[in-house]
């Protein structure tokens, strides 16, 4: 059971329940008995409304998760691995997978239950564990902790060194980009939000609320956008990424996947960091020799790229001097306004250090940077503000001081109370 | 999509439908396409015409549902044309003689299709080669060996089998003896169906109705559509390829006999076998088989192949000029696909129109 | 399906070099061949080489343009009758608006095969197949199914058969286009950006590529080249016929492919298609030399692209 669906689209959600195991009769998948099958156990999650013959394609997000629960359930395992598994899923849904987890638990069956979600963990497990950075942390039976203590695990708290000095703010900022009341389709559900010269701003808040969406829309990948966004007093809502980076916008993206969005993987390192700017080293139609490994020496020496050779294939470099190809790439164009997607994911503490170094200097050169980050560590440290997004909007802004892992988890669940912003935690 | 508060289901052909738009829709476009033709044509909804239909509709029925196995799966086969004709050939040698010759002749002929598909199937999964590129180079081959064995058309087919094989039942019970040489009572409400028409859906009833229900052919489909999740789920996902193309072999084993049968002779045509390769990518299109894989059934490319042919069919009896027929096959496949398109006008995250 | 490769330049060379390397053994076999049955070696001398290279400059400049949507990731499967349509309307036209007409006519093709495969995003196997067919339908109906009695102009003749210094002046040609394209490929943001769409289009979007100007420029490439190449055989022939590029579809995929460049995109030089068409001319040749029957040339044909597709796949590919 993988947070990443495993369902075959094109399939219907009887044949993927059955997909490695189908009933058979004289040899030939017994449709009839499959379906009984999908069935079942459809039945036992509580999903009768989901056809077993529907194209799994035609279902929503929630929907296949619960199909996906159904087909671990199907193989009638010992031990069961949830990650993430009811990330998509609605309030009813959870209650259903709950009870029925519960039922497993009393058939003897094993379960590891991975989540962000602190009341699901307390509503299901025995046994917590804390894992931080890929390293265990502690492990305790349920209660032994509170809630608060389990999120100060989580956050850690010797991580504030890494990040460089916050400079100190004696006027607010003339804002640069005004996001106002941005909508798309159910992901953004009413925007508002600026970022000034200067100023770093973090996304935060659950994965999938819409963060993604923002950046996407304001660098012009999706379509039928509404709503305004001004850039530096004028209309900056654009229709692509070519017309986004260019004239008076001046916006920079680092991805998501910097794998399948960021780079082109076997092509060179010089070719990939010159990929957003060639007309800057072109004469006329033709690529200047001398310009061209100019500006890749400078970006190699700028961002401190490992490398052996600028000709050598990007994939043959780490995680982390390929996210630094990512943004030099972007650096070559001279960007205002910076939108950052993630950017330390999968990348080593090293690097992440070099990263935040290096978004201070760019916001004190006076750019504009939006910072989305799933990590709470980055946003406290790096931010002059972080706004808080639930369900496509933005339910909180903080500033400064009032930037705190408890204040910023509790935005993130939508929770009104604060946690506790008691200070003085184990690190 | 279902949802809670309507727990009452669709029917199961509503939903059968509604998953399949491009199936239906080509089932709908041939029937409306023939039965017009048929009210335009002099001797319309007539035996003989529906014979002599179904006659030139064999061929490229088969070769289509062998291009349809390999695209289920995202791939392709440029050698079908080529193979079918190479099998023609064969049989063009073998098809005669005494009755148990004639049945030898059509299992080898079939058989040499699927031996040829299985080398596809070989060279692509375990050569990793792209299918494209591959089956280009071993049409080529198949083509040589095709010119090897009939370097100039000719060749001869058993008779009795041809005019068998080519009209009613009744004609095929006369040639046999069988059924009182068809003057049973029982026998006459079906005396007058085309045997090509029966050739046709035997072949993909014994062929394609059981394999699509088998874990190898549920795998093609798991294949086509996510390949990783296919993998994550345990499919068996070489042996399902190498089936895709080997069945892809015998269809084209099955056309080729065919067409030997019915034109009574071996003709190692190259141009002749390109246009089939290409007829038969714009049958799998036509029928509602998605080029990226995963959608899509052999039924589907057989209704796409008629709907080709009955659009040549047109340009007899409306006395346009033959020669007009690639213009409107090419507008015809053209409107298909833009019709399809419109989806990627839709699409609202652009970085969705890449993957 | 993307299989991630580990390339260096040398994994990118090594198909070049194996292919060249094989242009060797031809060569050599066919002079064995000719050395022993005829006494003489004709394959190598430099006329009988400059004859080859003449019908070569036809299948050269088609690749050419091949190249460029392989590049991509696509493939155009409209040049057979872009070519004849080309050479078609050049004759209709005639005398100085000749050229003009078909290169129009190769314009035309491309821009509506990119259309439809960067806007429309219709795989552009099944889009550019429709759109031969509906050329085809066209000329067919432009010549009323007979041959055209139409001529080749002098200046397609001139560029097409004559010689200059010895060297055909089709060869000059297909120089010139060669040099373009390279350069096109290898020294313009233009080459660069179709080496970042064929690679990954969503990280070159990303980019600020405009990946679809991208894919209808290459087509346009493409129509342009298989639009010459069709007034060029015209030119040879000294007048267009119906399926007269009929012949030029598949060797050109053919010779992309042997010369290195991945059938999926993003990676190939342009050295390497020369060194596929020649390799591709040379087989046909020493074939014709040996008296091989059409049989066996199809044969061997097929046989010698599948052994150095397997010999690429062995060090290439690396499946994870």
């Amino acid at each position: 059971m993988f947070q990443e669906l495993s369902l075959m689209p094109d399939l219907t959600v009887a044949d993927n329940i059955s997909i490695a195991d189908p009933p058979r009769r004289f040899g030939l998948i017994d449709r009839k008995a499959q379906r009984e099958r999908a069935e079942a156990l459809l039945a036992r999650i509580h999903c009768e409304d989901v056809d077993p013959r529907a194209l799994v394609r035609d279902l929503s997000l929630s929907r296949r998760q619960m199909v996906e629960i159904a087909k671990a359930l199907g193989k009638d395992p010992k031990l069961l691995i949830l990650d993430e598994a009811t990330s998509a899923l609605t309030s009813r849904d959870v209650e259903t997978v709950y009870s029925v987890l519960g039922e497993l638990k009393q058939d003897g069956v094993g379960m590891l239950f991975i989540s962000h979600r602190m009341h699901e963990v307390e509503a299901l497990c025995d046994t917590l564990s804390v894992f931080r950075n890929g390293q265990h942390i502690e492990t305790f039976a349920k209660g032994a902790r509170s809630q608060n203590d389990i999120v100060k695990l989580m956050i850690g708290r010797d991580v504030s060194h890494q990040f460089p000095p916050k400079p100190v703010r004696t006027k607010p900022n003339t804002p640069h980009l005004v996001v106002d009341n941005l909508r798309w389709e159910n992901a953004l559900n009413g925007v508002s939000l600026s970022v000034g010269k200067g100023e770093i701003v973090g996304l935060g808040g659950l994965d999938g609320q819409g963060q993604k969406e923002l950046l996407l829309a304001l660098f012009g990948v999706l379509r039928g956008v509404d709503g305004k966004v001004g850039i530096g007093g004028a209309d900056g809502l654009t229709g692509s990424p070519a017309e986004a980076k260019s004239g008076k916008n001046r916006i920079a993206l680092v991805p998501e996947d910097r794998k399948t969005e960021g780079l082109m993987l076997p092509m060179s390192i010089a070719d990939n960091l010159l990929a957003a700017s060639f007309d800057r080293v072109s004469v006329g139609p033709f690529i200047d020799r001398s310009k061209e490994k100019q500006a890749v020496a400078d970006a190699i020496k700028q961002l401190q790229i490992k490398i052996n050779r600028p000709e050598d294939a990007v994939a043959t470099l780490s995680g982390g001097n390929q996210q630094k190809v990512v943004i030099a790439k972007w650096l070559m164009t001279e960007p205002e306004i910076i939108l950052l997607n993630d950017p330390t994911r999968g990348i080593d503490v090293g690097t992440k250090q070099e990263l935040y170094r290096l978004m201070r200097e760019l916001a004190d050169q006076d750019r504009a940077i939006l910072f989305y980050s799933t990590d709470y560590a980055e946003l406290i440290g790096c931010c002059d503000r972080v706004a808080v997004m639930y369900d496509g909007r933005i339910v909180t802004e903080f500033s400064g001081a009032a930037i705190t892992e408890e204040a910023l988890v509790s935005a993130a669940l939508n929770i009104t109370v604060p946690i506790s912003t008691s200070p003085g935690v184990p690190a | 999509m279902t949802t809670a508060s309507t727990p009452r289901r669709e029917s199961a052909l509503v939903m059968s439908i509604r998953q399949n738009r491009g199936f239906y829709g080509a089932l709908l476009l041939l029937a409306v396409l023939y039965i017009v033709y048929n009210f335009l044509h002099p001797k319309g909804f007539s035996t003989n015409v529906f014979i002599a239909n179904t006659n030139e509709s064999v061929a490229l029925a088969f070769v289509a549902m062998a291009q349809a196995m390999t695209v289920i799966v995202g791939g392709l086969d440029l050698s079908v044309g080529s193979v079918m004709t190479l099998t023609s050939c064969i049989a063009s040698e073998l098809v005669r003689g005494e009755p148990w010759q004639i049945v030898f002749g059509c299992l080898v002929t079939v058989a040499a299709g699927t031996g040829f598909g299985l080398v596809n199937g070989v060279i692509i999964v375990y050569g990793r080669l792209q299918p494209i590129i591959a089956t280009l180079a071993t049409g080529a081959v198949a083509m040589g060996l095709a010119l090897l064995i009939r370097p100039k058309p000719g060749g001869e087919v058993d008779l009795d089998l041809n005019w068998a094989a080519t009209n009613s039942l009744r004609d095929l019970a006369e040639t046999y003896h069988l059924f009182s040489d068809g003057e049973d009572a029982w026998f006459q409400p079906i005396a007058w169906v085309p045997v090509p028409l029966l050739i046709m859906i035997i072949v993909a009833a014994v062929i394609w109705v059981p394999f699509k229900r088998t874990v190898t052919g549920r795998t093609l489909y798991a294949i086509g559509s996510s390949e990783g999740a296919a993998f994550m789920s345990g499919l068996p996902i070489n042996r399902a390829r190498l089936w895709a193309f080997t069945l892809a072999g015998t269809f084209a084993g099955c056309a080729g006999l065919y067409l030997a049968i019915q034109t009574g002779s071996g003709n190692a045509d190259i141009p002749q076998a390109g246009a089939y390769t290409l007829n038969s990518i714009a049958a799998v299109v036509l029928g509602g088989i998605s080029l990226l894989g995963g959608v899509g059934t052999a039924i589907g490319a057989l209704i796409g192949a008629l709907i080709l042919r009955v659009i040549s069919f047109y340009f007899r009896i409306l006395s346009i000029d033959p020669l007009m027929q690639s213009l409107v096959e090419g507008i015809v496949l053209l409107l298909a696909v833009s019709l399809g398109a419109v989806r990627t006008l839709r699409v609202k995250n652009r970085l969705e129109l890449f993957r | 399906m993307a299989t991630l490769n580990l390339p260096h330049l040398k994994s990118d060379d090594l198909p070049i070099v194996i292919a060249a390397g094989f242009i060797l053994v031809i060569l050599a076999a066919g002079t064995a061949y000719t050395l022993s049955t005829l006494g003489t070696a004709p394959l190598l001398t430099p006329n009988y080489l400059l004859t080859q290279l003449q019908t070569g400059a036809f299948l050269g400049i088609v690749a050419c343009g091949m190249m460029t949507v392989i590049l991509l990731g696509h493939i155009d499967l409209s040049i057979p009758w872009t070519m004849t349509a080309a050479a078609m309307m050049a004759t209709t036209i005639g005398g100085p608006g000749a050229i003009p007409t078909g290169l129009a006519i190769g314009l035309i093709v491309g821009l509506v095969n990119g259309f439809g495969v960067a806007y429309l995003r219709i795989p552009s196997m099944i889009f550019t197949l429709g759109v031969d067919s509906v050329m085809r339908g066209l000329m067919v109906a432009h010549t009323g199914g007979f041959a055209p009695q139409d001529t080749a102009t002098d200046l397609m003749r001139y560029l097409a058969a004559e010689k200059v210094l010895g060297v055909p002046v089709a060869v000059f040609v297909w120089a010139a286009i060669s040099i373009v394209i390279s350069a096109v490929l290898a020294r313009t943001s233009f080459g660069k950006a179709i080496y970042a769409t064929g690679n990954r289009e969503a990280a070159a979007y990303l980019s600020g590529i405009r990946t679809r100007w991208i894919i209808v420029g290459a087509f346009v490439i493409s129509g342009l080249c298989a639009a010459s190449a069709g007034m060029l055989l015209a030119g040879y022939s000294n007048k267009a016929y119906q399926g007269m590029g009929n012949a030029y579809l598949l060797p050109a995929i053919a010779a992309v492919v042997i010369g290195g460049t991945s059938i999926l995109g993003g990676r190939g030089r342009f050295i390497g298609t020369l060194v596929g068409v020649i390799l591709i001319v040379l087989l046909n040749s020493v074939l014709s030399i040996a008296q091989m029957p059409e049989a066996g040339r199809q044969i061997i044909y097929g046989l010698v692209i599948i052994v150095m597709l397997l010999v690429y796949g062995r060090t290439t590919r690396v499946t994870s």
